[in-house]
């Protein structure tokens, strides 16, 4: 079984300074084992001490991250495209495949993002708080943009009334679960990227494992607890936070940098429960949620690019039926019980207690 | 005080708050301070004020009001003073985003 090997520049002084070399191995691994007697030291690059892969390494076919295939067991063909990818270490940076200098070239050739800023796109990481009407079209866009490791929370299982407006998901996925739908439309559109799903409501015990993973998390979430703790985690962990927010007509978007200003300090306290209603009970225009989506992918990436101004400090409101977009302004606030002068919260609460409403754990309507 | 004087500005609400305007996105309200106006715009559409007010007679902490732009928390809560012009944006927190 003769594979290509695509070799990027950090390894070709192991290769001849070849781009790509044959190997043969009816598996990943006995191809690495064959790379490994032809190029004495190969090996040696992509394991760590214990003799596993190390973790900064991405071995991809077919342009797929084996993760998302059988790991080191997945079976080749004759033919078959392998990568084998080391992430930003030591100032050694990833290369970009042939495959990624076509598909990302409208980036490349913007000088504001070129090879270095596309390169920082692919090494990033996001968590994406809820695969539905926002977090869609959020990881959607990174996906297509290529950021590196998309994580997404999410419990919830695709039902029909969900398809108006939740774009990861299709009339077949109807029954699956959100996040492995979510998955497989992310990875039909951009094979390069690692799709991490967590199967799972966010809460006070798993926030913190979940969000260190990560570079900066997207809030996409249905409900004022997980807004509160997503806030907070984030807060806690100093990972910024995109924030949107959608309904009937109406749409919110900001950005939280650690230290200035946060949720709390934009809105103190959650309504009474039934006070603000869901958008199950008072209803969204489907295509809003792209609007905002868009508007928090497009902070993602300038974040990593770090690039223009981010929409911190600043609350953006979206009136679709007038079609105005107005920005007001979001202060830190010295008397914030999370990150004001003189903070009283320093870890994580009951969030269900706080906004005496339960974070939703069934399927909702 | 005559109505000469007092101030007539806009005030702006978002689609949950429409409800209780008949429908409409901007209203015309009379006052010389934040809580004049909202006291004025509750003569003519009763219920308003609830929406906005706890029971102990603060504005709700999950409901923001901008005066041009500005949260009022910032510039003297309900007693910050208007002008004729000004415009007043009522901005309830809004939750949706999966659902």
């Amino acid at each position: 079984m003769s594979v290509n090997v695509y070799i990027p520049t950090p390894f070709r002084h192991l290769v001849g300074n070849r781009t790509s070399v044959k190997a043969n191995g009816a598996t990943v691994s006995a191809v690495l084992s064959d790379l490994d007697a032809q190029f004495p030291g190969f090996r040696a690059q992509v394991v760590d001490a214990t003799g596993q892969r190390a973790r900064h390494i991405n071995i991809y076919v077919n342009q797929v991250e084996i993760e998302n295939l059988q790991g080191e067991e997945t079976e080749l063909k004759s033919g078959d495209e392998l990568a084998v990818i080391p992430a930003l270490a030591g100032g050694a940076s990833t290369a970009l495949t042939p495959e990624m200098v076509e598909r990302y070239s409208r980036h490349l050739i913007m000088p504001q993002v070129g090879s270095s800023g596309q390169r920082k796109i692919i090494e990033s990481s996001v968590l994406i708080i809820g695969a539905g009407g926002l977090g869609s079209p959020v990881a959607l866009y990174l996906a297509l943009a290529g950021v590196g490791k998309i994580g997404i929370v999410d419990f919830d299982f695709v039902d029909r009334s969900n398809l108006q407006r939740q774009i990861l998901h299709q009339t077949a996925d109807i029954g699956k679960p959100k996040v492995i739908s979510a998955r497989e439309t992310l990875q039909a559109h951009n094979p390069n990227i690692n799709v991490v799903t967590h199967e799972a409501p966010i809460t006070s015990d798993n926030a913190f494992e979940f969000i260190s993973q990560y570079d900066m998390v997207v809030n996409g979430a249905d409900n004022f607890a997980t807004r509160y703790l997503v806030n907070d985690a984030c807060y806690l962990l100093k990972k910024p936070l995109i924030d949107g927010s959608i309904l009937m007509f109406d749409g919110q978007a900001t950005t939280y940098l650690p230290g200035k200003g946060c949720y709390r300090c934009l809105y103190p306290a959650p309504p009474p429960p039934g006070m603000v209603p869901s958008c199950a009970e008072a209803g969204v225009l489907g295509a809003m949620c792209s609007t905002i989506g868009s508007i928090q992918a497009t902070e993602v990436l300038k974040l990593i690019l770090d690039i223009g101004e981010p929409l911190v400090n600043r609350l953006l409101l979206y009136d679709a039926l007038s079609l105005e977009f107005r920005i007001v302004k979001v202060r830190r606030d010295p008397e914030c019980p999370l990150c004001g002068d003189n903070p009283t919260i320093h870890e994580l609460i009951d969030y269900e207690q706080f906004c005496g409403a339960p974070i939703p754990h069934a399927v909702t309507a | 005080m005559t109505s000469i004087f007092t101030p007539t500005i806009q005030v702006r609400v978002t689609a949950v708050l429409q409800k209780l305007t008949g429908g409409q996105k901007t209203i015309e309200a009379s006052g010389a301070t934040v809580a004049s106006l909202l006291e004025d715009v509750e003569s003519r559409y009763p219920g308003f004020k609830a929406q906005l007010y706890s029971d102990d007679g603060k504005l709700h902490r999950f409901v923001n009001v901008y005066l041009n732009d500005e949260d009022i928390r910032y510039t003297g809560g309900v007693e910050t003073a208007v002008k004729q012009g000004d415009v007043l944006d009522i901005l309830p927190a809004l939750a949706g985003g999966a659902c």
